[in-house]
């Protein structure tokens, strides 16, 4: 038999390599599983790891898939840091396109590049406003901000719809469901013409930078991290808890907001009941697979970006659904949790030397 | 009159699917586990016992099929979250985001599928009384099995041994430990056995309530769920009460529709999902209150030895 054993100190080396071999065995069911569907495993891990690197065109597809995943991804690694639960992240994504798109609609053909700023901007206000009701409930009713955030993604879902079928509808759009396209002035400038990818990607990049300045380098940064791993010390040293709930949700709304825009602006350029597409519950897995830091989230937003779009190629040339993609970012998450196990213990056998105290306490697993 | 009664036979079996599963998260619950994969199990269950059903044209045998999926599923979150001592609101989550993509994954071939039509019950004799025989007794026989479950489950709770133990397990891990109780093993039957029901309540809605198979049917109903044994405060009787309040809700929803209310229909959708908000706002605002009945190690890991 084997057991675990508490280490007296978290391993540092465990938890650089825990997210690599959660990828290892993630890509080991994958082999076995395109095994089992009788695909050639070869061709299936060529379609994940390989073909989105290929070109240029290819690299451009995965940046507009990897700039709102970094974006929430930045957001949630500072919540869960803080220990509080957002993850109706797709909503407040999803109230960011609504808010940009709304200020879209209103450009007129001769209307300056300015616009650009106002739609973001209105992302952004989209997405604190959504999370801004999570942070609310929680402090002055105290109602449980995963729930609350979840369900307000399915009002959000409700809500875009209501608009695109109802009074944001395309009068010319033969009744199908999407509002007008937005006019050329509001599309987000592009990087290389002929290629979709955008500015957006430099937003995501400086996101980090500035994330990482917020929670390494400042001091609310610090008071909200220490208010996530030990709540009594961050009473005893006077950090406000409700100070750290709202940052912690503003910040992350807004940044969910803010890819919300980019995406509505962007590669979308009209609303239709489609712009939610699991990139909030995506970046969860993202934040998590990134160690909760922001250059790791950046590094495991282009690998989810790589299952995405290796899932669309697996769908078009190998013939499987594209719905294989949840299948391995769940599976990702679930091998990276119990790799993660190995950062506080270590595994022995059992009989050996006897179990020391382990070094975890309760409030450090977040639960 | 007759609408009235058909309405109250809707809200008790929309109700069900979320009794069921509210249900069985009490039982986890009450032993101190949170499992935030209940819409990923039900999803999984619900794809389960549609193919079970398909392909037996039972629903009893596509019910079984839906408790194993949610009991094997369930099972890795607890050895995880138990064993492995890993956080358990992100192994929930886990759990949610690989139940959404297997089944969707898997389910593809059977969302053109249909069943064939069910078999009408009715308790004999008292089906024909006027208004509670449409309202009551015409029932699927798993919506008694609801109500049932929750008196069984009131009684196993604070009338045996064995429910005392696993309150004991939920309360004060450690104590129950020193007494010699396998907290663990406790621990991970109570989730296999939540899991197990959340996969029933899976199947039921897509065998019985639905029934079809739809990608990412179960449409929140998992988050309704774990927010009404908070509603309930941990009590199998109010859950059962949530749980039809909240099947009103929904059914109420329908019913606005059909009478041609002028409300989009986006926004009667999006009732329910309001209202659990409400609910836990209400409920939520007084934090003693929920101090007082929340297992006392809810969400906390126990590591023996420590």
């Amino acid at each position: 038999m084997l057991r675990l054993e508490a280490r007296a100190q978290p391993s540092r080396a465990m938890s650089v390599a825990s997210p690599l071999i959660a990828l290892a065995l993630t890509v080991l069911i994958g082999v076995a599983l395109f095994a089992v569907l009788g695909k050639d495993p070869l061709r299936g891990l060529q379609m994940f790891f390989v073909e989105p690197l290929k070109s240029g065109y290819a690299l451009s597809e995965l940046a507009i898939k990897a700039t709102p995943l970094v974006l929430i991804a930045l957001g949630l690694a500072v919540c869960f840091r803080a220990n509080v639960w957002n993850i109706g992240a797709e909503g407040q994504f999803i109230l960011g396109a609504i808010f940009a798109g709304g200020v879209a609609m209103q450009a007129q053909a001769d209307t300056g590049r300015w616009i650009v700023v106002a739609i973001l901007a209105a992302g952004v206000l989209g997405g604190m406003l959504w999370a801004g009701i999570v942070a609310l409930l929680r402090d002055r009713f105290n109602a449980n901000e995963i729930l609350v955030s979840l369900m307000l993604v399915y009002v959000a879902v409700q809500l875009l719809g209501y608009l695109v079928y109802g009074p944001w509808k395309d009068p010319h759009g033969y009744n199908f469901p999407q509002t007008i396209s937005f006019l050329e002035p509001t599309r987000i400038p592009r990087l290389v013409s002929g290629l979709r990818a955008n500015v957006g990607v430099i937003v995501a990049l400086v996101a980090a930078l500035a994330v990482w300045a917020f929670m390494f380098r400042s001091f609310s940064g610090f008071a909200l991290q220490v208010g996530g791993l030990a709540p009594a010390a961050a009473r005893y040293a006077g950090f406000s808890s409700r100070r750290a709930l709202w940052t912690a949700l503003l910040l992350s709304g807004g940044l969910a907001g803010l890819a919300g825009a980019l995406e509505a602006a962007g590669p979308l350029g009209q609303l239709t009941p489609h712009v939610p597409s699991g990139y909030g519950f995506a970046a969860i897995i993202v934040a998590f697979v990134g160690r909760l830091h922001p250059l790791g989230s950046v590094l495991s937003a282009v690998l989810m970006s790589m299952f995405y779009i290796g899932g669309e190629l697996a769908q078009s040339r190998l013939g499987l659904p594209k719905s294989i993609t949840g299948v391995f970012q769940g599976l990702l998450l679930f091998s990276l949790l119990a790799c993660d196990t190995l950062i506080h213990y270590r595994v022995r056998r059992a009989g050996g030397a006897a179990a020391h105290e382990p070094a975890r306490s309760g409030a450090a697993q977040g639960a | 009159m007759d609408t009235w009664a058909l309405l109250i036979a809707a809200t008790l079996n929309a109700g069900t699917v979320l009794a069921i599963a509210a249900l069985g998260l009490l039982v986890n619950e009450r032993a101190g586990v949170v499992n935030l994969g209940a819409e990923g199990l039900m999803l999984v269950a619900a794809l389960a016992g549609f193919a079970t059903a398909v392909h037996t044209g039972s629903d009893w045998l596509a019910f079984g099929a839906g408790a194993l999926a949610g009991a094997a599923l369930a099972a890795v979150f607890g050895v995880l979250v138990i064993w492995l001592n890993t956080n358990q609101y992100a192994s929930g989550l886990a759990l949610s985001l690989f139940g959404a993509g297997f089944s969707a994954f898997a389910g593809i071939r059977y969302t053109q599928e249909k069943l064939a039509s069910r078999p009408h019950f009715e308790i004999p004799g008292l089906a024909d009384l006027p208004f509670v025989g449409p309202a009551l007794f015409r029932q699927h026989p798993m919506v008694y099995a609801a109500m049932l479950l929750s008196v069984a489950l009131a009684w196993f709770l604070y009338r045996s041994r064995a429910g005392l133990v696993l309150r004991a397990v939920g309360e004060s891990p450690e104590s129950a430990h020193a007494l010699g109780y396998p907290v663990r093993r406790i621990r991970l039957a109570a989730v296999v056995v939540g899991g197990a029901l959340c996969g029933v309540a899976g199947a039921y809605l897509s065998v019985v309530y639905t029934p079809l198979w739809v990608e990412g049917m179960v449409a929140g109903k998992g988050w309704i769920a774990l927010a009404l044994t908070t509603f309930a405060t941990w009590r199998p009787a109010r859950v059962l009460l949530g749980a039809y309040l909240f099947g009103g809700v929904t059914m109420l929803q329908f019913q606005l529709q059909g009478e041609g209310v002028q409300i989009p229909s986006q926004l009667l959708t999006m009732l329910p999902y309001l209202a659990t908000v409400l609910v836990l706002v209400l409920i939520s605002r007084n934090p003693t209150w929920i101090r007082v009945n929340m297992p006392a190690s809810l969400g906390k890991p126990f590591f023996p030895g420590s």
